[in-house]
């Protein structure tokens, strides 16, 4: 298993695997079938993958101390960055069929309707981490400011989750779906915190009686 | 006479002792084969959703009023791309969760403040006047638009055989719902059998259509079949589907949108670019299968002339 999760062919087909919902939404028009909305059809195909490579962004941590699997943590980036690549795609569709690129439009529909506040926003956050995704850039910022910097992909995807909600008319499974894992990797997170903050607090109080080193 | 004893099984049919010894391994790579022909499967459904056949039948039409001389949509774009959340809430669904739900027998049931209240079955009510072909306009509180060429005739014609008594102001319809066949009603987030009424002057207008049929067939049955309403100046949820209740009534009855969201629906849900929906503007819209939403919402839909007469005196923004 860890063998295979080093292989960088494992990483190639996991690239090729994430492209396979791009090409789900490009087949059926090469393909010349009936699309009646053929908009709407992009949109959410490329709103609920970039919802689900959010999901599956946040998976790997968890996964790696859950499974003892630390090589998950060569997929995380990648991972990532699809979700901003699927998010370009929507909030490319977005400003540009929906909204013409006219940013008067574009300016009145985020102030006025929070769920498009909320999608704006949940994508926006997403630019920073893209950018800051390179390891040069984790040497720029150094390793603590750049993992606080990357905690704003846990907004992003709670702001993810509500413009899903806000949006359906009727019809809450679906997002209420994406809230119950959302809320399920957060949590696990909030959990793992407090049990390191009570490791530590245990740790400074009760006094050291190995030496430091000798634990190395 | 001849009893032919076939042999069926000859010595190449038999079983290699290798893979006899080996059907471990062989159940197991069938079962893989397996889960990659599904997995296949459902891959190549995404991609090239199937275009199912629809039972219908021809109906004889004549040419009706107030049919627009815009570019009609295709049949396959109107029967796959439906709000019918009885059989699922995604535009695809319908088309193809609804091809057995059972459309004969049917009757309509009139009732309430009329002389004459029975029970029409849906043979009747094709005979009840000449069927017209109408072309209408179409146009979804979601922003969306088809034209569709409609078969029917007006619903004041059968509202004239049951004979409305002077109390009655308003008609609520009802539409079919058996959880059995719609399984995935129960996920819709709306309460079902759907509710929608009209007030009388609203449903005598000869616009109302008491509709059985569209492109030459009748209707397909993610479209509504076998009879609904279409009331082309009001938003598409106005139209009720697969209809089987009509009351007439006293009072304004509910509707199953308002009671979801009242804030969003309103009982009239007249077409108006000038009120947006609190989540969107309604100004625009898209007539299918466009990208761009290019077209400009007119209000009633475009039917002001036959229509706005009804409001006359009436806040608009108020009464959404």
């Amino acid at each position: 298993m860890h063998r295979f999760l080093s292989s960088k062919w494992t990483k190639a087909a996991l690239f090729v695997l994430c492209l396979v919902p791009l090409a789900a939404v490009i087949w059926p028009f090469v393909h010349r079938d009936t699309i009646p909305n053929p908009l709407e059809f992009i949109q959410h195909a490329t709103g609920d993958w970039t919802l689900r490579f959010l999901v599956i962004t946040l998976t790997v941590t968890p996964l790696r101390q859950l499974l003892h699997l630390p090589e998950l943590i060569r997929f995380r980036r990648m991972l990532g960055l699809f979700a901003f690549f699927y998010g370009c795609l929507h909030f490319t569709t977005y400003l540009w069929f929906d909204k013409l690129f006219d940013p008067h439009e574009i300016w009145k529909d985020v102030y006025k309707r929070p769920f498009i506040t909320l999608g704006f926003l949940a994508f926006t956050l997403l630019i920073p981490l893209a950018i800051t995704s390179t390891a040069g850039w984790i040497r720029r910022l150094g390793g603590r400011r750049w993992r606080i910097l990357h905690r704003a992909i846990y907004v992003s995807a709670v702001c993810a989750v509500i413009h899903y909600y806000w949006l359906v008319k009727s019809a809450v499974i679906r997002p209420l779906f994406y809230a119950a894992l959302v809320g399920l990797l957060l949590a696990w997170r909030v959990g793992e915190w407090l049990l390191r903050r009570r490791r530590t607090a245990l740790a400074n109080a009760v006094p050291q009686r190995t030496p430091i080193n000798a634990a190395q | 006479m001849l009893i032919r004893k076939s042999p069926d099984l000859t010595y190449a049919d038999v079983t290699l002792r290798s893979v006899y010894l080996d059907r471990r391994k062989f159940l197991r790579s069938a079962g893989i084969a397996g889960l990659a022909a599904v997995a296949g499967k459902r891959l190549l459904d995404l991609a090239s959703p199937s275009r199912s056949v629809f039972a219908s039948t021809k109906l004889t039409t004549i040419k009706g009023p107030f049919s627009t001389d815009e570019k009609i949509n295709t049949f396959n774009e109107v029967a796959h791309y439906n709000n019918f959340y009885e059989f699922g809430v995604d535009k695809d669904q319908p088309a193809k969760n609804s091809q057995r739900f059972v459309t004969s027998p049917w009757t309509v049931a009139v009732s309430g403040e009329v002389k004459k209240p029975r029970k029409f079955s849906v043979d009747e009510i094709l005979k009840l006047a000449p069927l017209e072909e109408r072309i209408y306009r179409h146009r979804c509180v979601e922003g969306w638009s088809i034209v569709v060429p409609w078969i029917g005739f007006p619903f004041s014609v059968l509202a004239n055989l049951v004979e409305a008594t002077p109390k009655a102001r308003f008609v609520a319809f009802e539409s079919y719902y058996d959880p059995k066949q719609m399984p995935l009603g129960k996920y819709a987030g709306i309460q079902l059998p759907y509710l929608e009424g009209l007030r009388l002057d609203e449903a005598m207008n000869p616009l109302a259509l008491l509709c059985v049929g569209m492109y030459g067939e009748t209707l397909p049955n993610q479209d509504g079949a076998p009879v609904r309403m279409v009331v082309p100046w009001k938003y598409g949820f106005k139209s009720i589907k697969s209809l089987v209740k009509i009351r007439f009534v006293k009072d304004q009855p509910p509707t199953t949108w308002n009671i979801s969201a009242p804030q969003e629906y309103g009982f009239y849900s007249n077409v108006n670019p000038e009120v947006d929906h609190p989540r969107w503007s309604q100004a625009r819209e898209r007539r299918l299968p466009e990208f761009f939403k290019s077209h400009k919402t007119l209000i009633f839909n475009g039917y002001a002339d036959q229509v706005a007469s009804l409001y006359t005196g009436m806040d608009l923004r108020k009464n959404y």
